[in-house]
């Protein structure tokens, strides 16, 4: 018996990220981490960084680095609206790396607006994290 | 009647102007399918968003959230969205006439400038610009709309600004654009219009609450609507600027083709004179 499968909609301001079916997907949220599979609940969640894990029917599991955004479960249908969101190989590290460093500085220095500076932090931890 | 050396120099001056009104007309005509092919990806994403803010709003009772309320300022922020460059048509003196008319007194409003032309327009009419981005139209960038967002919220959240306004050319087709004054903050419901909403059977769940989730979405849909504008504008900037120079280089082919009129007369003119002349001549030596 094939597995029971829903839509996953990403979606990125200039594209569309990933359209396909899916039996399982995994991404954090600000509420901590969630896997969703067919017949979830209906729940609307922001997205915190992390990597989303996306198990396709054929047993292959995409990784992606969702940065920013929410997401709208519906039985049937999980759409993400990603502010940022990147497959591994668009990743740029070094780009990534330096901004850790500046986020690091801004949050020792406790100057500016330190959720923004955490958010940063987080956000170049994982896309070196998925990069590596 | 001008010279026949006149007439020629004035059909040359004319004739390469019309080569720069082409080759411009040309670029705009691909921009314009850039930008409508941009405008075209962003749609999925604010339709997502839209429906989503607005089942949130259908569903939530208590609606004290501070974006949703007057905040008692009288002091009103219009996001002017032009061109930098001229040469568009009535492109960018459309939007700065739909501010100028929408009867707000000019000192009560702070502007907030994305496009040298608005920046200019509106200088010259009194009105206080409290920030330029106008590098940013050049090629807008999804960032650049969440700047301008985080900018006008913080100084509608310190009270500075009491309803934030957002002025743009929306593009309606290739021969049609429409300057827009479009309200943004603080959002009343019944001004959004209605979704239909297959879903509204199921019962939504909200991690963390309805509340802390509007105000994370709200500047997110602002953000977005502002993003959305952009594009909208760099097309109708493009289609505009391309009406104007497919008009322009029809007047200047007008315009050739009455000079070469004149100076074929004046050159028949000069021949028919030149013979009288040599006629006249001959007869009064054979006389």
């Amino acid at each position: 018996m094939a597995e029971k499968t829903f839509r996953l909609k990403i979606i990125a301001p200039e594209r569309i990220f990933f359209e396909d079916d899916v039996t399982f997907v995994e991404f954090r949220t600000t509420e901590g981490d969630i896997g969703i599979y067919p017949e979830h609940i209906a729940l609307t969640s922001i997205v915190s960084p992390g990597i989303i894990k996306i198990h396709t029917p054929s047993g292959e599991i995409k990784e992606a680095a969702l940065l920013d955004g929410f997401s709208e479960i519906l039985a049937d249908q999980v759409t993400i609206l990603a502010e940022a969101v990147e497959w591994p190989e668009e990743i740029d590290v070094h780009r990534a790396k330096e901004a850790q460093i500046r986020a690091e500085r801004r949050i020792k220095a406790e100057e500016g607006d330190m959720d923004r500076a955490e958010l940063a932090l987080k956000r170049a931890i994982v896309r070196q994290t998925l990069a590596k | 009647m001008a010279s026949m050396r006149d007439i020629k120099r004035r059909q040359v001056s004319v004739t390469s102007t019309q080569q720069i009104t082409k080759a411009m007309k040309l670029v705009s005509t691909v921009k314009l399918q850039k930008a409508k092919a941009r405008a075209e990806r962003n749609k999925p994403y604010f339709n997502t968003l839209y429906k989503t803010i607005c089942s949130i709003l259908s569903k939530t009772e208590h609606m004290d959230h501070p974006y949703l309320q007057d905040n008692g300022s009288s002091r009103k922020a219009v996001i002017v969205i032009t061109s930098n460059k001229g040469l568009a048509g009535g492109y960018n003196s459309n939007i700065v006439k739909e501010v100028v008319g929408a009867g707000f007194s000019t000192k009560d409003v702070d502007i907030y400038a994305v496009g040298r032309k608005g920046v200019e327009g509106l200088t010259r009419k009194g009105y206080r610009i409290v920030m330029d981005m106008s590098e940013a139209i050049n090629n807008p960038l999804y960032k650049d709309a969440l700047d301008i967002t985080k900018q006008v919220l913080a100084s509608y959240s310190d009270g500075e600004v009491g309803e934030i306004y957002m002025a743009y050319t929306n593009f309606k087709n290739t021969v049609t654009q429409e300057a827009k004054l479009i309200k943004l903050l603080p959002l009343s419901i019944d001004e959004l219009p209605a979704v239909e909403d297959e879903d509204d059977r199921v019962l939504m769940n909200y991690e963390p609450e309805a509340d802390e989730a509007l105000d994370i979405l709200i500047p997110k849909y602002i953000g977005n609507l502002l993003y959305g504008a952009f594009v909208e504008a760099l097309a109708s900037e493009n289609g505009a600027r391309m009406q104007a120079m497919d008009s322009a280089t029809t007047n200047a082919e007008n315009m050739i083709a009455d000079l070469s009129l004149k100076y074929n007369r004046a050159r028949q003119a000069s021949i028919t004179q030149e013979l009288t002349e040599i006629i006249a001549g001959s007869e009064a030596i054979s006389e």
